[in-house]
């Protein structure tokens, strides 16, 4: 009995998952994407997950959210509502204000639901404003990644549109309130204002229409393009490979971590689930927005503490900060509402000037070479303190839209505060600039004193001589790649003009411009430790004659005190 | 009958006519105008003792027969009601000047309270002291007092009634433990900064159903912990605290070396 069976080739997959593997593979391709996947390899910090957070946050915001919108009626057609809360039972609301309570009431776990959605929201926002600090003070966001920059700082935006409008949905007496100040700022836009308020609300405030346009807005168009910009988003990280902070052996060429399979899809697939548990927890256990404490809206009442959700609260700051004369009647009974337009426009004007932030320094630092490694925020004095200074502006802004909170919890007169936070809101973001900047050149110091001197061991010797010392313990191979391995840019050079003075030259005068800005950059800077300055900082007599490595007016004056007792 | 036809083309019957008919008018008017009922139904002893606390413990403000100073108002006529509010929620005796006067605990006992509202009401026609009936909670309706409290306490009180800040340092104080009575003595009287909600303003069956409504929100919150009902601020304060701390520690925790 001779069978002519062939044996199966050494390739072919003979286990049931090897075979359904194949059968994938040959008909998608699947498996380039998974062996470029999953050796990919992932740096460990946990800076870098931050951004995780926004991303699990907001696949919880489109689960929560998908299962709100079975229940919730985006209309503002009016009923009587019977049924719990006994606060608002009887009463004339509309059926979104309605469907919100049912929701809410008798919809098993539509309350956990609802909380989860808005908890998710407000830890999605803070997620990306935390992740976009980590990637500015870092200077992740120089070249290649300046678009990358540019898609997270439309994907702030676009999640400041997303919760608007969101909260905005249940037609509760606060998110009309909200509406009714979005409708303020744009019938303040001189000229096609009240045109504009019209076209947006479809006829006169609030009429019958703004609750399902803004439905179709959140449930639909937002999140189509906040989604778009995520897989944007990630296919740059993908691309580009990911940043990783300095240390030995760690260059612009390379990435040191672990592969993405196993350990980061445990890692990074676990942390979706802690992401989830602990927004469950909140939702659990914390009210959040408690429509039925504030009822259905009417454009009559507005309640004490009537606050946007805090990552809109700036602008609530800027408008409760400015002083009403800026309103004023010109050209026969125009009227010009300056007291609206200027607080609801220049905070966001600010925020997008800030998105260009990369490309301004990149010319003033003269600086097109790509960047993997990250810097030490304490390396870039001037870049760690603008990035102080705006969150500043924004931090004061948000309390100054908390000041009736602050006045009765403090026992404060809320004039007073007003009064202090219009003055603070100019001068904190330049203390802030200034306080950061010198913290940052003390720390270079700082690690300069440490590169050249080594650790303090507490151990004190007392020569023959009688002379006592504190031995040092120099500083291991990693400590001081860490330390020294930075650039300390100087500022541009100023190009010679191109005729006498006086002549009329473009060029030069924005090259100046140019490099004055620079000036004000890397005016102040600590150099790195060279090579010849530990190795004369570790022989004996030499020191003392050296050159400081420091710019002029930066040498510190007890350095040289220092040295000479490690000379001896 | 026949006695009364007989004289009532007398020419004193318009007079006596028009006395009985200031009669009845005074005394439906006695029996109806709450100050005076009040008034009425305390003792001239209570008056007396009344008075005797009024001269050792407020005179030096507001007079010595309560006609107000340039320190303090004039209390001719601002009725018990207004008097037990301020004395029985320690507002006075104010202890020091400020914004507003402070609540504190009681200087004066029941009784003392009782007695000085009684010689306050002897001055003149005010608001009386309000029966338990009228400020029962569990016989209003909290939705209609919703519907009341946000148009006409939450601008200052805030949604829930956890208070608001006036201009100035002034303050409207929250009402989580403020008693049924002296809530609605507050919109009788309109202590402070606060208007007077009469009773054509709001009726006294509205008073209680604003009481029934803020009674409701001491059960607590469908949804957890209240957070303080401050409303997005409070909220957000907490998401980036328990929300981001907790991520930001978990975040530590998957980043940090096994090793």
């Amino acid at each position: 009995m001779t069978t002519t069976t062939t044996r199966p080739s050494a390739t072919e997959p003979t286990t049931p998952i090897g075979r359904s593997s194949d059968y994938l593979d040959n008909r998608t391709g699947i498996g380039h994407a998974v062996k470029e996947f999953a050796r990919k390899v992932f740096p460990d910090h946990w800076s870098f997950l931050l951004g995780e957070i926004a991303l699990y946050s907001f696949v919880v915001l489109l689960i929560t959210g998908t299962f709100l919108t079975m229940f919730f009626v985006p209309s503002m057609s009016l009923s009587t509502y019977h049924g719990a809360p006994k606060t608002m039972d009887g009463l004339l609301m509309s059926d979104a204000f309605a469907s919100t309570l049912r929701m809410s009431f008798e919809v098993r776990g539509g309350l956990l639901m609802r909380q989860i959605h808005h908890w998710a929201a407000l830890v999605f926002m803070a997620s990306i404003v935390t992740h976009m600090m980590r990637v500015f003070f870092t200077g992740a966001f120089r070249r290649p990644r300046e678009f990358n920059w540019l898609i997270g700082f439309t994907l702030l935006l676009t999640g400041l549109l997303a919760g608007f409008t969101g909260y905005s949905l249940p037609d509760d007496v606060l998110s009309g309130n909200g509406l009714a100040i979005a409708n303020g700022v744009v019938k303040s836009i001189p000229v096609i204002g009240s045109y504009m308020s019209y076209f947006i609300f479809g006829g006169d405030f609030p009429g019958e229409q703004i609750i399902p346009r803004l439905f179709t807005l959140h449930i639909l168009l937002i999140p189509a393009i906040i989604l778009a910009l995520v897989a944007l988003h990630l296919m740059f990280v993908v691309v580009h490979k990911h940043t990783q902070y300095p240390g030995g052996g760690r260059k612009d060429g390379n990435v040191v971590g672990f592969p993405l399979f196993p350990v980061y899809t445990a890692k990074a697939g676990g942390f979706f689930f802690v992401v989830f548990a602990v927004l469950s927890l909140m939702g659990a256990t914390m009210a959040i927005n408690t429509v039925w404490n504030y009822g259905p809206y009417d454009p009559s009442p507005i309640s004490a503490g009537a606050q946007p959700d805090w990552y809109m609260l700036f602008l609530e700051g800027s408008l409760r900060l400015m002083p009403g004369q800026a309103e004023f009647v010109s050209w026969g009974d125009f009227t010009w509402s300056l007291n609206v337009l200027v607080p609801a426009v220049l905070p966001v004007l600010l925020l997008i000037g800030f998105a260009l932030y990369p490309f301004i320094e990149a010319k003033v630092t003269h600086d097109d070479r790509e960047h993997h490694v990250l810097d030490r925020p304490r390396n870039r004095p001037t870049r760690t303190g603008i990035g102080m200074a705006f969150l500043a502006f924004f931090v004061i802004l948000a309390f100054a839209g908390s000041n009736d909170l602050i006045a009765i919890h403090f026992h404060l007169s809320i004039n007073e505060i007003t009064w202090f936070f219009r003055v603070f809101v100019f001068v904190g973001p330049w203390f802030a600039f200034w306080i950061t900047k010198r913290i940052c050149l003390g720390l270079q110091r700082k690690d300069r004193e440490l590169v050249l001197h080594g650790h303090e061991t507490g151990r004190i010797v007392r020569f023959a001589s009688g002379e006592y010392i504190e031995v040092h313990r120099p500083l291991d191979e990693q400590e001081r790649w860490v330390r020294v391995n930075y650039t300390a840019h100087q500022p541009l050079e100023l190009p010679a003009p191109n005729g006498p003075k006086g002549t009329k030259d473009k060029a030069y005068k924005s090259a100046k411009r140019w490099a004055k800005l620079s000036r004000f950059f890397y005016e102040d800077r600590i150099e790195p430790v060279t090579p010849a300055e530990l190795a004369a900082s570790h022989s004996h007599g030499e020191h003392d004659a050296l050159p400081g490595g420091e710019d002029h007016a930066l040498v510190a004056p007890d350095h040289s005190v220092d040295a000479t007792e490690q000379s001896h | 009958m026949k006695a009364l036809a007989a004289r009532r083309h007398h020419r004193f019957a318009p007079v006596v006519l028009l006395l009985l008919a200031l009669l009845v008018t005074g005394g439906v008017y006695a029996v109806l105008a709450p100050g005076q009922a009040r008034a009425d139904s305390a003792s001239t002893q209570d008056i007396e003792t009344g008075k005797k606390l009024f001269q050792a413990n407020c005179a030096t403000c507001h007079g010595l027969d309560a006609q107000g100073t340039d320190n303090a108002p004039s209390l001719i006529g601002v009725g018990a009601a207004a008097v037990d509010f301020q004395v029985s929620t320690g507002r006075m005796p104010m202890a020091m000047d400020g914004p507003q006067a402070q609540t504190k605990p009681r200087q004066m006992t029941e009784e003392q309270t009782s007695q000085l509202a009684a010689y306050i009401a002897s001055l003149g026609a005010g608001p009386a002291i309000p029966t338990d009936e009228q400020v029962d909670g569990s016989k209003g309706n909290p939705a209609n007092g919703a519907e009341i409290f946000r148009t006409n306490c939450a601008m200052c009180h805030n949604a829930t009634g956890q208070g608001g800040a006036l201009s100035e340092g002034k303050y409207a104080p929250s009402l989580e433990r403020t008693s049924a009575r002296n809530i609605y003595q507050a919109m009788l009287t309109g202590p402070q900064s606060m208007p007077v909600f009469n009773d054509a303003n709001i009726t006294p069956d509205e008073k209680r159903d604003v009481i029934a409504y803020l009674e409701a929100q001491r059960e607590g919150s469908a949804g957890g912990a209240t957070l303080g009902s401050l409303g997005p601020v409070s909220e957000g304060v907490w998401a980036w605290v328990v929300g981001l701390g907790l991520l930001i520690g978990a975040a530590v925790w998957i980043g940090a070396k096994s090793s």
